[in-house]
């Protein structure tokens, strides 16, 4: 029943347009408009003014949503390098409003003031060189400004000395993380695909003594103010590690390590006072599809102090003494 | 003889399906791309209301998905493939074949002056291969383990691998051989837009008098034959290593519980190939779109477009830019930081030819005599639109701030705004202006005033929340936002955007009601309705093949000069010959 009233609804919208439709027609030839295809005053003021309206609402709206949705926004990154993307953004952002309140409006206010009217004429302007060169080289000299400025913030980022930094494996596959600490000696033990058993997850290789001190977990823990090395692997099809706090993000590629080192300076504790939630966690999550459960791969991670660091690791198995179990 | 031998007895065979008249497979273009834009556009409807509302049920998700929404509730993996079928229909199918496709063929061989394409077989080829391409695609949604759904950019491993999800078996497959038909049929239309365009232009049409749209379309062949070829390797290596064990792709790899033995290849490889046909790709569609835009925008403004020779200029750099970009979608892949630089380097510098472009369309308008007709509306939408999703390319382009928007809804945002409602304003801009060379008919403008200020609101009111959603760190392709605290509160935002999809997507019935009410009952056309200079409109209303019935016409000017001093009226068609002491335009 509810199927044939649904058809039967949109077949009389159908025949309803139909009728506006040719009403309008039919009224239009009623009052004998000469040229049915010149645009009347009149409809060219409706779309005017609905361009000023319209148009103007969207820019003003656009100002309003950072207030009015501003707080979704991440808070100020968790991460010592975010202050150096912040000032970047800032700039490109600054740029990028000025410039979109100032084109916007004028395409709507140039669509309102110039509207056709009978009996008007546009002026006759092909170019202006002088003009054109203007708009060219203002563009092409604040890009500069902002490309030396991406790539030197970007240089800063990527390339940060890591002699100091301690190390720990992030380890992808469909849809969880498992972390891998490099304990005392900070260095990892070598892993490889093939020795991936039911008892060995990550494929580390027994047999380096690197790998002994390793720790496996199912949680990523880091001291805050500590330089944090992270190494990733995955083990079937392309992950993104990607920590929103941070600023972090890296793909995790089948038979590739990548790495993103970055420091922290804020712990969980310090997060939940300052956001008010007691609940707030860190966490990594995938952003690269990986298959059905992409959704909800993820991974806590934890910042503390370097006393709650250690505590915690003297509590965990080291990989030597998982193999011996 | 001026006939040209062109009176020979067409069948319906000939006339309407394998019909070589580039106006007849202008339409077919244009229909195909109708048909599979009202496919991707449902399915986006159907991922917005899972989106928004990922825990309740929905009947109408049963009717159409059966088995993979169970209760109307939409199963991850059919999610995915609705994304992933919803990004290749959308951009391959409707932006590329339906947008070049159509007005390519349609106006090139009508404003260069020439009878048709430099080769009506070739032509039909590509009209045909774009059909079984379109459907092998439609069977593949039909599969028993559902349709590719591995994302529109098939990243491998994940679309390599049967174990890794079920859209990446035999819908993958059927994927990759509709895509290869895809392309070949780009190449014979690319191909011939180019050769028609150099070679049969009328007397007086040189290349500096020709028309933005042909600019447009011209460039737009040239990126799509350099690029596709690339894509198509990247396809068949895909093949190899899915079908008959190679390893291009694959290295170190287990999965389900099993080792395989392929190894030495490289997933990031795949994402090179893919690019250096995807950042293209991006102008492929978007070009044909300005190129229109620039067209309608001068006719209607009734004033020359402003900076010609700019707007060339900047169609040129643009295009050639546009190769050496790739790179910018594969910051986060653990590149040399150093290659990350370049392309934040070539990717920011796109920002220049595309400010000269907008300064010149609101040159354009300034002091203009504007006549809103329908394809003004969009045009002007698509200049707005164009602005508001090319200013966010500078936080994407820059490698340092993508870090912490890449793959989110921050992109979706963004490309949805600045390619995908452009491209698709400019595509409504060239129906509603050449639906009367197409079927020597108008269409109804109120209707087409509704039609456009409802999509126009509708389509920000989608896409502009979205940024706020990826600075708020969330992920795209989420089949739900409901794993992660941290997203509860977006809710809202997400139910908005749905509703807007929802009220857009029912307001495209407008449209469609419109172009097919007009194709039969429309008001007849008159030979020139917008008084436009170009010369597809010094053809007859009725659509002759060959299109004009005597000699062709001889070139005198360019094609913009509207409202000129001096003149009876306020356009003067490419045809009048200059008169004594005038000076030509530009």
């Amino acid at each position: 029943m509810t199927t044939f009233l649904t058809y039967f609804t949109v077949v009389l919208a159908v025949i309803g347009l139909v009728q506006i439709v040719r009403i309008f027609e039919l009224a239009a030839k009623l009052k004998g408009e000469q040229n049915l295809d010149e645009i009347s005053d009149k409809e060219n003021h409706f779309n005017a003014v609905a361009m000023l309206v319209v148009g103007m609402s969207f820019v003003l709206f656009v100002a309003y949503s950072f207030k009015l949705w501003g707080h979704h926004l991440l808070p100020e990154s968790s991460s010592e390098h975010g202050a150096a993307i912040k000032g970047l953004w800032d700039a490109t952002m600054f740029l990028i409003l000025f410039v979109f309140f100032i084109t916007q409006p004028l395409l709507f206010w140039f669509s309102y003031k110039y509207r056709g009217r009978k009996g008007n004429k546009a002026i006759y302007q092909t170019h202006n060189n002088k003009l054109e060169v203007l708009w060219t080289s203002v563009p092409a000299i604040v890009l500069t400004g902002l490309v030396i400025y991406g790539i030197n913030t970007w240089n800063k980022v990527m390339m940060p000395d890591t002699s100091e930094a301690h190390l720990i494996e992030v380890y992808a596959q469909q849809f969880f993380w498992t972390a891998r600490h490099a304990g005392d000696d900070n260095q990892l033990g070598a892993a490889h695909y093939t020795l991936i058993e039911p008892t060995n997850t990550l494929g580390v290789d027994i047999n380096d003594t690197a790998s002994a001190d390793d720790i496996i977990v199912r949680e990523i823990h880091l001291p805050v103010d500590k330089q944090v090395l992270m190494k990733f692997r995955s083990q079937d099809v392309i992950h993104s590690a990607y920590l929103p706090h941070f600023g972090v993000q890296m793909n995790c590629v089948p038979g590739m390590v990548t790495q993103f080192a970055f420091t922290p300076i804020k712990t969980t504790k310090e997060m939940r006072e300052e956001m008010g939630d007691d609940e707030f966690d860190y966490v990594l999550l995938c952003n690269k599809i990986c298959g059905a459960a992409h959704y909800n791969m993820q991974i806590k991670v934890v910042v503390e102090t370097q006393e709650e660091y250690e505590a915690w690791l003297a509590e965990q198995q080291t990989f030597q003494a998982l193999a011996s179990n | 003889m001026a006939d040209h031998g062109h009176h020979h007895e067409e069948t319906f065979i000939t006339k309407y399906v394998f019909s070589q008249d580039h106006k007849m497979i202008a339409k077919q273009f244009l229909l195909t791309g109708m048909f599979m834009g009202v496919i991707g556009v449902i399915m986006s409807a159907f991922f917005r209301l899972q989106l928004a509302w990922p825990e309740k049920g929905f009947p109408i998700l049963e009717t159409f998905l059966g088995k993979w929404a169970p209760d109307g509730v939409m199963d991850p993996n059919i999610y995915l493939a609705l994304v992933t079928i919803h990004g290749t229909i959308m951009v391959f199918f409707v932006l590329t074949a339906g947008l070049s496709g159509t007005f390519s063929n349609l106006l090139i061989p009508l404003q260069i002056g020439a009878r048709d394409m430099a080769s009506g077989f070739l032509n039909m080829l590509s009209y045909w291969f774009f059909f079984l391409s379109s459907l092998v695609m439609i069977i593949s949604l039909f599969v028993q383990s559902g349709p590719a759904a591995a994302g529109w950019t098939i990243y491998p491993p994940l679309s390599a691998l049967p174990q890794a999800m079920p859209g990446s078996g035999l819908g993958m497959t059927l994927w990759l051989v509709s895509m290869s038909l895809f392309i070949v049929s780009a190449l014979l239309g690319g191909l011939n837009y180019i050769v028609t365009v150099l070679n049969l232009r009328t007397q007086g049409m040189s290349m500096t008098r020709l028309p933005l749209t042909m600019w447009a379309f011209f460039v737009t062949a040239i990126l799509g034959v350099l690029s596709f070829p690339v894509l198509l390797s990247a396809s068949l290596l895909l093949i190899f290593d899915r079908s008959f064990g190679t390893a291009f792709y694959l290295s170190d790899i287990m999965i389900q519980g099993e080792i395989l033995t392929q190894t030495g290849g490289s997933p990031i490889l795949f994402q090179h190939l893919f690019w250096f046909l995807g950042h293209p790709e991006v102008y492929i569609i978007l070009l044909p779109a300005l190129g229109i835009t620039s067209e309608v925008v001068s006719t209607n403004a009734r004033k020359p477009i402003f900076g010609y020779r700019a707007m060339v200029g900047s169609i040129l750099a643009i295009a050639f830019l546009s190769f050496i970009v790739w790179g910018h979608h594969m910051f986060m892949t653990g590149m040399n930081p150093f290659l990350g630089s370049v392309f934040t380097f070539t990717t920011l510098l796109i920002a220049i030819p595309s400010a000269v472009k907008v300064f010149n369309y609101l040159t354009t308008l300034w002091k203009a005599n504007i006549q809103f007709t329908p394809a003004m509306l969009f045009s002007i939408g698509l200049v707005s639109t164009f602005i508001s999703g090319g200013l966010t390319g500078l936080i994407l382009g820059d490698s340092a701030l993508d870090i912490n928007v890449h793959d989110t809804y921050f992109v979706t945002a963004h490309f949805h705004i600045v390619m995908g409602l452009s491209a698709i304003f400019g595509m409504f801009a060239g129906v509603y202006h050449w639906f009367p060379k197409m079927y020597g008919r108008m269409m109804n403008r109120g209707l087409g005033y509704a039609h456009f200020w409802i999509t126009f609101i509708a389509a920000y009111g989608v896409f502009y929340p979205m940024h706020f959603l990826g600075l708020a760190g969330l992920p795209r392709r989420y089949y739900s936002n409901t794993a992660f605290p941290m997203f509860d509160g977006l809710v809202e935002i997400n139910e908005l955007i749905s509703v807007f999809a929802i009220l857009g997507v029912v307001a495209q019935l407008l449209f469609f009601f419109n172009f097919f009410y007009s194709i039969f009952r429309g008001r007849k056309a008159s030979q020139n309705p917008w008084r436009s200079n170009t010369l597809e409109w010094t053809t007859p209303v009725e659509r002759i093949h060959g299109n004009w019935p005597g000699e062709i016409p001889t070139v005198h000017r360019w094609a913009y000069d509207y409202s000129k001093p001096g003149m009876d009226e306020d356009y003067v068609p490419q045809t009048t010959p200059l008169k004594e002491g005038e000076e030509e335009g530009h």
